[in-house]
């Protein structure tokens, strides 16, 4: 007992440390409690994106490197078959080509459009939430639904367009607005340019109206004529916007696929065949889903890689 | 205390439990104890009833938009005497084989599903369509079904599917406007140079009026009008497999050259060059065209004051054939109510459903027994289509959608080259589509 007693005495600290864990898991929790709350909030979204885009990404990796028919059929591994494929197509560098001049074309009259329509409704003035409102209703429209409004009028024979254009006297006959190369893609450009202007247009005009008053004011003081202002102050202040646009514009457009579906399904003569058209053509026409999927996962690649630049050259930009 | 030792115990004996119930429940289905195996059910091949079963089942059934009003016509004529019921699902054509490619996948075909009968071969050797040898063999008119598309549908000596629609194609001729060009109503050409002085004729009427029009993007389009006239003359455009085209033969050639002579010497009506198929057929109706090939299908929905004839498609010299198109229609492989599925097919191709529902509509009847009937008695063009049967094809290739419907295949752009551009490079167009057969 006596030999216990100094023992107790000198064994106080364990006495203070009884309550230490409690108050060390009181401290570890209250330091994690945010880490833990917001892990509880993203814990849905983490497992919708694993349910819906990490699984299923995974699945496509495993069919690009198997023999995958769309009907039933042997299901062997054939890596790098499906893949080498790909570029044996006579298509595919075509498509490959048409898919990047069309990003070129869409992206620099899209957004120069976007930019326009976003500077005459800056300013808030009489009616300008009107031609705010009338700008931005074609982006409501569903794609495909637009697509086929503009087949219905690019139609030769039944189409509203081609008569006007004939009564006065423009055209000697019925217009092929898809029978061309060039006129399928300038008509496809041109649907797709009404559809989205509005939506880029709002994009731009929320980074528009970001830039503080004062900063037009000071340049209008000490005497910037409206394109100095534009080039010195609007251009750059608005360049995240721009970014962003420009980031979205060229990820929509490489991946463009309904409009051309239902507008020329990559006629005439196979000069509007876009890259996304050949996945849908491996999986749904030739019935091989392998293929398709070593597409996508090339496809895939090609555009976290342009993403990946892009990103790099705007953190430049900013750094700079 | 144990509890570490216990929980995987009782987690093996939870899998084990549910591992058996699982094999139990399979073994069950397996053993056919659902209504569908009454009498070989499953889809299989069993003892066949001629007449299926018709005990109220709910039967689910696919068809494809080109050829709706024919299949809802039937269905519902079936579902007001009959106490099974066919509930129809109709497919955007552009969309059937991707829909019953991804339900094939997932085992999640309907009962029933009718397909365009050049994909039928596609269906039959990837094993989506129950064996009906047997069912067939015991219909009392089996050698009368339009014997085209059963062998379309018969795969390794095993007949899968019976004529659901048949889709000729045939030419439509504009009578008032035959009169007009001061050419005889009564006499539809007999050869091709025929039909071209008789386009001609009718194009020489001015004021918006057309020799002829024809789907000058649409490859389906193509095989189904452009065919015929090569079939006519005696020749071939696929060997017997189907792997290789003949396609840049001389009588190929004649025809390609009739339609390039039209489209440069303007006889087309507007808007050829870019037809997709989609408006294909709407520009006869309009009655401002002399002479084009169209589907049988069209004749019951042409306007009721259109005078109009129906001739078969003719060769360069002479002769006549037809392509016999249209659907074709089997019970899925993974359908458990099969007998009751086949009450539905073994009525679609009876006398009553073939005279007084489709031959009504003024369709092609799928039996040739059944050729002459009431209603084509009243209308001598229903004859003549009815007839045609016999005369036609309906061509045979595993890979026929990627080569002849695909927009971006080969076929599209041999008929592009023969007639809009660039005629000398059809042989070499010929290997291309040979290759996408065989690919």
């Amino acid at each position: 007992m006596q030999v216990r007693t100094p023992d107790r005495v000198s064994v106080e600290p364990p006495v203070r440390t009884d309550p230490a864990p409690r108050r060390r898991a009181r401290w570890w929790l209250s330091r994690n409690s945010r880490t833990l709350q917001g892990l509880g909030y993203a814990a849905p979204t983490a497992a919708f994106v694993a349910l819906f885009f990490v699984l299923p990404l995974l699945l496509v990796g495993q069919m690009s490197l198997h023999d995958w028919p769309l009907l039933a059929g042997d299901r062997g591994g054939n890596a790098p078959e499906n893949y080498t494929d790909v570029t044996d197509s006579t298509l595919f560098w075509p498509a490959v080509r048409f898919t990047l001049l069309y990003t070129g074309i869409v992206t620099v009259v899209l957004l120069g459009l976007a930019l326009l329509l976003a500077l005459l409704v800056q300013e808030s003035r009489p009616g300008t939430g009107f031609f705010r409102t009338v700008y931005f209703l074609p982006g409501a429209l569903g794609l495909a639904s637009a697509s086929l409004l503009f087949w219905g009028m690019y139609s030769p024979t039944t189409g509203p367009l081609s008569r006007p254009l004939e009564k006065l006297g423009l055209v000697d006959g019925p217009v092929s607005f898809l029978g061309t190369p060039t006129s399928a893609l300038l008509s496809t450009v041109f649907l797709v340019v009404w559809k989205f202007a509005g939506f880029y247009m709002l994009i731009l005009l929320v980074g528009l109206q970001r830039i503080p008053h004062e900063l037009y004011e000071a340049a209008r003081m000490d005497g910037a004529g409206r394109g100095q202002i534009f080039r010195s102050v609007t251009l750059p202040l608005l360049r995240p916007s721009l970014a962003l646009s420009l980031l979205l514009c060229v990820t929509g457009s490489l991946l463009a696929f309904d409009q051309f579906f239902v507008l020329t399904k990559g006629g005439p003569d196979n000069s509007t065949v876009t890259v996304v058209q050949l996945i849908y053509r491996e999986a749904f026409q030739r019935l091989d889903l392998g293929t398709a999927a070593a597409l996508s996962i090339l496809v895939l690649a090609a555009l976290l890689l342009l993403n990946a630049l892009q990103f790099r050259g705007l953190r430049h930009a900013d750094e700079s | 205390m144990g509890s570490p030792t216990t929980s995987p115990g009782r987690i093996h004996r939870l899998i084990a439990a549910a591992v058996a119930l699982i094999a139990t429940a399979a073994l069950a289905t397996a053993c056919g104890s659902g209504d569908g195996d009454k009498g070989g059910g499953g889809g299989g091949g069993g003892a066949a009833d001629a007449k299926g079963v018709d005990d109220g089942a709910t039967l689910t059934m696919w068809t494809r938009a080109a050829t709706r009003p024919q299949s809802e016509a039937l269905v519902k004529a079936y579902n007001a005497k009959h106490r099974n019921k066919v509930e129809l699902t109709v497919v955007p054509t552009d969309d059937y084989q991707t829909k019953v490619g991804a339900a094939a996948g997932s085992k999640d075909l309907p009962d029933l599903f009718a397909s365009d009968v050049v994909f039928v071969p596609n269906y039959t050797s990837s094993g989506l369509f129950a064996d009906l040898t047997d069912r067939i063999d015991a219909l009392p008119f089996a050698d009368d079904l339009a014997q085209s598309h059963i062998k379309a549908g018969t795969y390794d000596g095993k007949k899968y599917v019976v004529p659901h629609t048949l889709d000729l194609s045939v030419l439509f001729y504009n009578k008032d406007l035959y009169r007009k060009a001061k050419l005889d109503p009564e006499k539809p050409p007999t050869t091709l140079a025929e039909w071209d002085r008789q386009a001609r004729a009718v194009d020489k009427l001015g004021g918006g009026v057309n020799g002829t029009f024809f789907g000058g993007n649409c490859g389906g389009c193509g095989v189904f009008t452009w065919w015929p006239s090569i079939w006519a003359a005696g020749d071939d455009v696929l060997n017997k497999d189907g792997t290789e085209a003949d396609l840049a033969s001389g009588t190929a050639k004649k025809v390609y050259d009739t339609y390039r002579g039209w489209v440069q010497d303007d006889i087309v009506a507007p808007g050829a060059r870019d037809e997709t198929g989609v408006t294909w057929t709407g520009v006869f109706p309009k009655g401002k065209v002399g002479v084009m090939p169209m589907p049988s299908t069209t004749l019951g929905l042409m306007p009721k004051d259109l005078d109009l004839g129906v001739a078969p498609i003719p060769g360069p010299d002479g002769g006549k054939s037809t392509f016999v198109g249209g659907d074709a229609i089997g019970i899925s492989a993974t359908s458990d109510k099969a007998d009751q599925a086949w009450n539905f097919l073994a009525w679609s191709v009876g006398d009553e459903a073939q005279v007084d529902v489709v031959a009504a509509h003024k369709d092609v009847v799928a039996r040739t027994d059944l050729a002459s009937n009431k209603y084509s008695e009243a209308d001598p063009r229903l004859v003549t289509v009815n007839q045609l049967v016999a005369d036609g094809r309906t061509p045979y290739a595993l890979k026929f959608g990627q080569t002849f419907n695909d927009p971006n295949g080969p076929w599209l752009t041999l008929m592009r080259d023969a007639v809009f551009g660039d005629a000398a490079k059809v042989d070499k167009d010929n290997e291309a589509v040979t290759a996408s057969l065989g690919d």
